[in-house]
C-alpha cells in the first residue's frame, strides 16, 4: 500500500514531534501517501492512522478537512487556478476560462486522457504574481498569460513523453 | 532622511533566490543580534523590554502588541513550553510572509530563537501555507544549516540555552491562519479554533503555554534587538512602530511587495506600485486583507498606512494587504467573490457562521446574476448581524466586514443591480479591466 520509503519519509515527520504526539506528523504523512498513490483511498488512509496509533475516523477527518488532500483519483497532473479577487482583477478567471478551453473541460474535471484536471483554488497566497496556478499541490506557477499556460501544458505532456520511452 | 527597508535590506527579488541561504545571511549581518544576546548577557527580561519598547504591533491582522503578548507566557512552568510561527498566509491579497521565507528564511528562525530566548521555550514550529510547498522545502533546508551552525538545537553558540525548531505544512484550509485553529492542525487535527479563554499563552500546543506569532513580526525581532526599540519605534509612528510590508496586488501597474514605514501616505504606496492600470482611476481599496471593510477611493487617498489611521476611516490594517480596484470593477461581482471564499472556507463548526456564509453567499449571487429582491440588502445586513459576534472564532466577522462595507459604500450599485437587472459598470469595461495582466517588462 505505502512503499518503505513513504514511510521511512513519515518517520521523519514523526520525529519532529514529542514522543507522544505521533498525530501530529498525519498532515505530512497523508501529502507522503497521496504523493505515492495519487490520490488518498480509504484503505491508504487506515494505513496512515495505523501506523500513527490514531483511530482511521480521526484521520479520514484530516484527510476531508483540508482541501489539497483528493479522496478520489484524478488526473496525472492537478491544475489548481486561483480565482478570488485579488486574482480576478489581473486575469485569474480568464486564465481559468483559457484552461477550460484548451483542456476541453470543466472544473472538477479530468481530460478522457487522464492527464488534466482541473480545479479552482482559493488563496493561493501569491496574489502578486497573478494568475496564478498550482501543480500537483507542490509547483506554483506565476504570472501564467495564455503563452505561459500553453508553455505549461506542451511542458507537462513532453515529461510525460519522456517518462513513457 | 529617506528610510531605509530593515525587512528586506539587501533583497533583490531577481536573485533572491540564490542568495536565501545561511552564508548570505550572515553576510547581510544576520545572526547578530543573537550572538549580541549571549556576548552581552542580556537577560530574557530585557528582550520582552525591549520588543514592548519598539511598539511592534502583530503583523498577521490583529496588530496586537508583540512584547506585551511575549509577557503573558508564564515565566516559572515546569512543563514544556511551546513558540509557533504562522506562515499560514491564505487571506485573499496577502502574500508577503511568501516572500521573507522565499528570499530569507534565517531572518525567521533568528527572530524566533530570540523570542524563544525570551519566552524560555525549548521547542517551536513554524506552520507553513501547503500551497507554498517549495518554502517549506526550502525553510526545512535553512532550518538544517541553522542546526549546523549552531543557531539552533542543544546549547546554542555555546551558551545553557537550547531551541529546537521544524517546519509544519498546512494542506488547503484557510481557517489554519486562526492561531488557535493553527494549534489543533499541529495537533493532527481538523483546524477548527478553540474557544478563548483560555488563551494559547496558559493552554496551547498540546495544552501547554504556546506564543504564536507572525512571520513578519518574528523576521522584525533580529533588527529591533540590533539597533534597539527605540529606534524601531521612530521608523514608524507613535504606537505603530517600525516599518511594514505591504502587498498590493489588484489594478495596479506593478504589484508585489512593499516594504514601507509604518505611517506613509496611502497615495504614496499606489505610487510606488506604478499607480492604476491602463490610466483608469481608482475606484475602492481594501486595505488590510479580504476580511477588512472596503474604503472607497476619496476616503482611502486621505488614509495614512498605519493602524490607527485605516482604523479611524472605518476599516482595518490586517495583514497589509492593499487590494486595489479602478473603475472597470463591479463592487457586487467583486463582494460575490469574495463571499464565496468566506462560504467555502468557514471551518463549520458555529451555525451562524456555518449557515450565514451560505445565505451571504447566495443573495449576493443572485444579485449579481439578475435576481436580487428589493429586500435584499436587508437581508444581508439582518445575516450579518446574526453572525457578527457570535461564532468562536473571526471568520464570521471576517465574512460579514465585506458584505456590510461594500453595501455601505456602494449601495447605488447593488440597488441599480436589483432594479435593472444588470451591472452599474458595463460588461466591456469590466472584460477590459480584468483581463489577463501582462507586466510591463521593467
Amino acid at each position: 500500500m505505502l512503499s518503505d520509503d513513504a514511510f521511512k519519509k513519515i518517520d521523519r515527520e514523526i520525529a519532529k514531534y514529542p514522543a507522544d504526539q505521533k498525530q501530529s506528523a498525519v498532515m505530512a504523512a497523508l501529502a507522503i501517501a497521496q504523493d505515492e498513490n495519487g490520490y488518498l483511498a480509504q484503505e491508504t488512509i487506515a494505513a496512515v492512522a495505523d501506523y500513527l496509533g490514531m483511530a482511521p475516523m480521526a484521520a479520514f477527518e484530516v484527510a476531508s478537512f483540508y482541501n489539497m488532500y483528493d479522496l478520489a483519483p484524478l488526473g496525472r497532473y492537478k491544475l489548481t487556478v486561483c480565482t478570488n479577487l485579488p486574482c480576478a482583477l489581473s486575469g485569474g478567471v480568464d486564465a481559468a476560462e483559457y484552461l477550460k478551453q484548451k483542456l476541453g473541460i470543466a472544473f472538477n474535471e479530468t481530460t478522457p486522457d487522464g492527464l488534466f484536471t482541473l480545479k479552482q483554488g482559493e488563496c493561493l497566497g501569491a496574489c502578486g504574481d497573478a494568475p496564478v496556478l498550482l501543480m500537483n499541490n507542490k509547483r506554483m506557477c506565476s504570472f501564467m498569460t495564455t503563452e505561459a499556460i500553453d508553455q505549461l501544458l506542451t511542458e507537462l505532456r513532453a515529461d510525460l513523453r519522456g517518462q513513457a520511452t | 532622511m529617506s528610510f531605509q527597508p530593515i525587512l528586506t535590506a539587501g533583497l533583490d527579488p531577481a536573485t533572491g533566490d540564490a542568495t536565501w541561504h545561511l552564508d548570505d545571511y550572515v553576510k547581510r549581518g544576520g545572526y547578530a543580534a543573537l550572538k549580541k544576546i549571549f556576548a552581552e548577557n542580556i537577560t530574557p527580561e530585557a528582550v520582552i523590554a525591549e520588543v514592548k519598547k519598539s511598539s511592534l504591533r502583530g503583523r498577521g491582522g490583529a496588530g496586537f502588541p508583540s512584547g506585551l503578548k511575549w509577557s503573558f507566557m508564564p515565566k516559572a512552568y515546569a512543563g514544556a513550553k511551546y513558540l509557533c510561527c504562522n506562515s499560514d498566509e491564505g487571506e485573499p491579497g496577502t502574500f508577503k510572509d511568501r516572500d521573507l521565507l522565499r528570499y530569507n528564511p534565517h531572518q525567521v528562525i533568528e527572530g524566533m530563537a530570540i523570542a524563544a530566548y525570551a519566552m524560555g521555550t525549548e521547542r517551536g514550529y513554524n506552520y507553513i501555507h501547503g500551497e507554498v510547498w517549495e518554502l517549506y522545502d526550502r525553510f526545512e533546508q535553512a532550518l538544517a544549516e541553522a542546526r549546523a551552525a549552531g543557531y539552533i538545537g542543544q546549547n546554542i553558540l555555546g551558551s545553557n540555552f537550547s531551541f529546537e525548531l521544524f517546519a509544519h505544512h498546512g494542506y488547503g484550509a484557510y481557517i489554519c491562519g486562526e492561531e488557535t485553529a493553527l494549534l489543533d492542525s499541529i495537533e493532527g487535527k481538523k483546524g477548527q479554533p478553540r474557544y478563548k479563554p483560555p488563551f494559547p499563552a496558559s493552554f496551547g500546543l498540546y495544552g501547554k503555554p504556546t506564543t504564536i506569532n507572525n512571520t513578519e513580526t518574528f523576521a522584525a525581532v533580529p533588527w529591533i534587538i540590533n539597533n534597539g526599540g527605540d529606534k524601531y519605534l521612530e521608523l514608524g509612528k507613535p504606537n505603530n512602530g517600525g516599518s511594514k510590508l505591504f502587498s498590493v496586488s489588484g489594478h495596479v501597474v506593478r504589484p508585489g511587495n512593499y516594504e514601507v514605514p509604518m505611517g506613509l501616505p496611502f497615495a504614496e504606496l499606489l505610487k510606488m506600485a506604478g499607480g492604476i492600470r491602463g490610466g483608469r482611476r481608482l475606484k475602492a481599496c481594501i486595505p488590510g486583507g479580504s476580511s477588512a471593510p472596503v474604503l472607497p477611493a476619496e476616503i482611502v487617498m486621505e488614509c495614512t498606512m498605519d493602524y490607527d489611521s485605516i482604523a479611524k476611516a472605518g476599516s482595518m490594517l490586517g495583514s497589509g494587504a492593499v487590494i486595489v480596484m479602478d473603475e472597470s470593477t463591479c463592487m457586487v461581482r467583486a463582494l460575490e467573490r469574495l463571499s464565496y471564499f468566506y462560504f467555502e472556507e468557514s471551518c463549520g463548526q458555529c451555525t451562524p457562521c456555518r449557515e450565514g456564509t451560505g445565505w451571504l453567499y447566495r443573495v449576493v449571487h443572485r444579485i449579481e446574476h439578475g435576481q436580487g429582491r428589493p429586500d435584499d440588502l436587508d437581508l444581508l445586513n439582518s445575516v450579518t448581524d446574526n453572525i457578527m459576534g457570535r461564532t468562536i472564532c473571526a471568520l464570521g466577522d471576517a465574512a460579514s466586514l465585506p458584505v456590510r462595507s461594500f453595501i455601505k459604500h456602494f449601495a447605488a450599485e447593488f440597488e441599480y443591480h436589483i432594479e435593472h437587472k444588470k451591472c452599474l459598470v458595463p460588461p466591456e469595461v469590466q472584460k477590459e479591466g480584468s483581463k489577463i495582466y501582462v507586466r510591463p517588462s521593467c
